[in-house]
């Protein structure tokens, strides 16, 4: 196909016309009379990250997560992407490759396979280039070697985790069990709720990532299907406007080891494979990738308006904690209860690292039961959550309902917890084991006494 | 307030802290704001933070100036106007040593302490030269940490950091954003100080003490006048003959 004519015939994969975003500027450049493929990339206007996310005008668009993440890629100054397919995910890098033909994303292939990719990630983003790309489920699991090696080289990477089952049995369905792996590795974690949220998100990741107390990667996760194969309305600034590009000489390590030119291409030699490190370097570098994890907080509270969003939560008896698609259907099961005349309140956990610990603490301080759906069996987020309000809550912690291996999560399950964690009435859903603490009898008749 | 009562209130405390202590981070500790230091993990005024770097260094044994890739390779015009502001501070500091960061590779299979410090094990230079207060200045941020905190964990070393970003928490003081200006300042400072506590430089300007390694480089001299050091040019025997540009590292400024 020509340069030309493959600029003329923009599809998505369905091959439908790309319409997700604004249209682009009425001047274009030309050669030959042909159109330039790379003409509205060359005009993008950098413009600062403050204004990008607070001030540009917003247009709304009705499209699904994977455009979302495509529009986000767009208007971030991306340099380099690499693609490796898998389900939910692949449309979304089908769609930095489009982005790469227009000429918004300066390089991108296709790797061998997930270890493959996060290694030539972790390259990229060494020798400095601002790097993004997505994988899901098995890939996950594939590739997290060379993943969880990114915040140890404190690489500001941005991967987007389109949620799936982890296999096996095989199947492709929607299930976030895969977050629980990326909890423990060093890298900031998001959890987006929907359209908006990933779109959003993926920017803000990496204006916060390459921060220079931060530099660490960003994961940005979203329930697969649910959020990308759905449409949604997604507010975005014109995509004449890009991020400014990452400017790495500002970044916590050197770039590769240019101190020492020529670059060497592994940037410190194996710890404690010598009798000369001292016994803790492995220990403070773990401390470091960490506090690197706790800087980010100040940037999420500014970017990001907060770890966490709480609806209804002042004098609210019921708490839901949610993340992902599960805050959604609770923020539904919030509005059934109110009109069943019950006080419940919302918390919707946007950054799981850093975790908002204290944030968590202050607002259930006064909560008489708390529940928390979740889309995957082990129940991470519950407990996240106990651990974090342990000694500062006296509510009945429900760590459910859960749902996995590709089920959806009818609203009607969170509000029978609720009713469940208020009566003591037996759950259909949730074991008694995954129910923690027990709220004062007294006070669950004096509450029950009001609804 | 006096010392007694700063030690007994502070956050991040000089060690030795222990085996294994928490990171400041874990202890609460974060990078401060703008126009503003860190004094043994509280958030200070950046110049209440200077003045204490300055009575450490004048008080505490060994001194030690302890510079980076940042300042030791002139990268720059600005690098070098760093590094010359570097040992204008260095000028203001009886008998202080100067012992380079220069790289972040670990040191195989010996390490001298006399020659250089390094982020993989640098207790065995703060113990071989017995460092009691120090300053970190042109490391970057993730390899400064380390040290910093290992540096607490395992020795009795006071630890100062002028940092070029956001600081640092891990150290027992630390100011930000510091270009060629700010240490410039803190440097006058270090001389206001001085004076205040009546702490006279030798009259013939050689207040830098050589380790032994260093002596034994110059031809035995002891000291050397921080001053008369000249700079290499930024164009020539640099990153610039790799291929690194000038303008790269001027955004550090």
């Amino acid at each position: 196909m020509s340069e030309g004519l493959e600029a003329e015939v923009k599809t998505n994969p369905q091959g439908d016309p790309i319409t997700s975003a604004p249209a682009a500027p009425s001047t274009t450049s030309t050669n030959g009379g042909r159109k330039d493929p790379h003409s509205d990339a060359k005009r993008q206007v950098e413009v600062s990250p403050d204004y990008m996310f607070f001030e540009a005008p917003r247009e709304r668009e009705f499209i699904t997560g994977s455009e979302c993440a495509k529009e986000a890629v767009r208007r971030s100054n991306v340099d380099l992407s690499v693609a490796y397919p898998i389900t939910p995910q692949s449309e979304t890098l089908q769609l930095i490759g489009v982005l790469y033909g227009e000429g918004y994303v300066k390089e991108f292939y296709r790797g061998e396979e997930e270890y493959g990719v996060m290694s030539a990630i972790a390259g990229a983003s060494r020798a400095g280039v601002r790097a993004f790309t997505a994988t899901a489920g098995p890939g996950t699991l594939r590739g997290l070697e060379p993943i969880v090696s990114w915040a140890g080289h404190r690489l500001p990477a941005v991967c987007m985790f389109t949620c799936r089952v982890v296999n096996a049995p095989l199947a492709i369905q929607p299930d976030n069990i895969e977050i629980a792996y990326l909890l423990q590795s060093g890298m900031i974690v998001f959890h987006a709720e929907n359209q908006q949220d990933l779109f959003d998100f993926i920017m803000k990741a990496f204006i916060i990532g390459e921060k220079n107390d931060v530099t660490l990667p960003v994961g940005v996760c979203c329930d697969g299907f649910f959020v990308t194969h759905a449409r949604g309305y997604c507010s975005m600034p014109d995509k004449g406007f890009k991020l400014p590009g990452r400017d790495v000489y500002r970044g916590a390590v050197p770039v590769l080891d240019a101190e020492n030119p020529p670059a060497r291409l592994s940037r410190d030699a194996p710890v404690q494979k010598s009798n000369f490190m001292a016994y803790n370097i492995h220990a403070v570098w773990q401390q470091e990738v960490w506090a690197g994890v706790e800087r980010s907080r100040k940037y999420i509270e500014h970017y990001m308006d907060g770890l966490l969003e709480a609806q209804d939560v002042d004098g609210a008896d019921v708490l839901l904690i949610a993340s992902g698609s599960a805050a959604a259907q609770s923020r539904e099961a919030v509005r059934q209860c109110k009109e069943r005349g019950i006080k419940a309140g919302l918390i919707k956990i946007r950054s799981l690292r850093p975790f908002p610990t204290a944030e968590l603490r202050k607002l259930c301080t006064n909560a008489k039961l708390i529940v928390i759906p979740e889309f995957n069996y082990v129940g991470w987020l519950a407990k996240d959550v106990a651990t974090a309000i342990y000694g500062f809550s006296k509510a009945k912690i429900v760590a459910g309902p859960h749902v996995y291996g590709g089920m959806s999560m009818p609203v009607e399950m969170i509000t029978d917890e609720i009713e469940c964690g208020l009566t003591g009435k037996k759950s259909n859903t949730v074991p008694p084991s995954a129910i923690m603490g027990v709220a004062d009898p007294a006070a669950v008749a004096e509450f029950m006494k009001s609804i | 307030m006096d010392l007694t009562k700063e030690l007994e209130e502070a956050i991040v405390a000089p060690g030795p802290q222990g085996f294994h202590p928490p990171s400041a981070a874990e202890l609460g500790v974060l990078t401060p704001d703008e126009g503003y230091g860190l004094k043994f993990g509280h958030v200070v005024e950046e110049e209440r933070a200077m003045e204490a770097m300055a009575r450490t260094m004048f008080t505490r044994k060994n001194a030690t100036i302890f510079p980076g890739p940042l300042v030791l390779w002139a990268w720059n015009d600005h690098a070098a106007d760093k590094a010359k502001a570097v040992l204008e501070l260095a000028a203001e500091i009886p008998d202080v040593l100067i012992i380079p960061m220069p790289d972040y590779r670990p040191k195989y299979p010996k390490v001298e302490p006399e020659e250089a410090i390094n982020p993989n094990h640098p207790n065995l230079t703060i113990w071989g030269n017995k460092i009691e207060a120090c300053i970190f200045i042109g490391v970057h941020c993730h390899y400064a940490n380390l040290t910093l905190k290992m540096i607490r964990a395992g020795t009795n070393c006071w630890t100062s950091a002028v940092c070029a970003e956001q600081g640092h928490e891990d150290a027992m003081f630390t100011v930000r954003d510091s270009d060629a200006t700010k240490i410039r300042r803190v440097a006058a400072i270090f001389k206001r100080v001085r004076e205040e506590m009546g702490i006279k430089l030798p009259e013939n300007g050689l207040n830098v003490r050589f380790t032994g390694l260093q002596s034994r480089v110059h031809d035995g001299k002891t000291h050397t006048n921080p001053l008369d050091f000249s700079m290499a040019s930024p164009v020539d025997g640099n990153a610039a003959a790799f291929g690194h540009k000038a303008e790269h590292m001027q955004k550090e400024a």
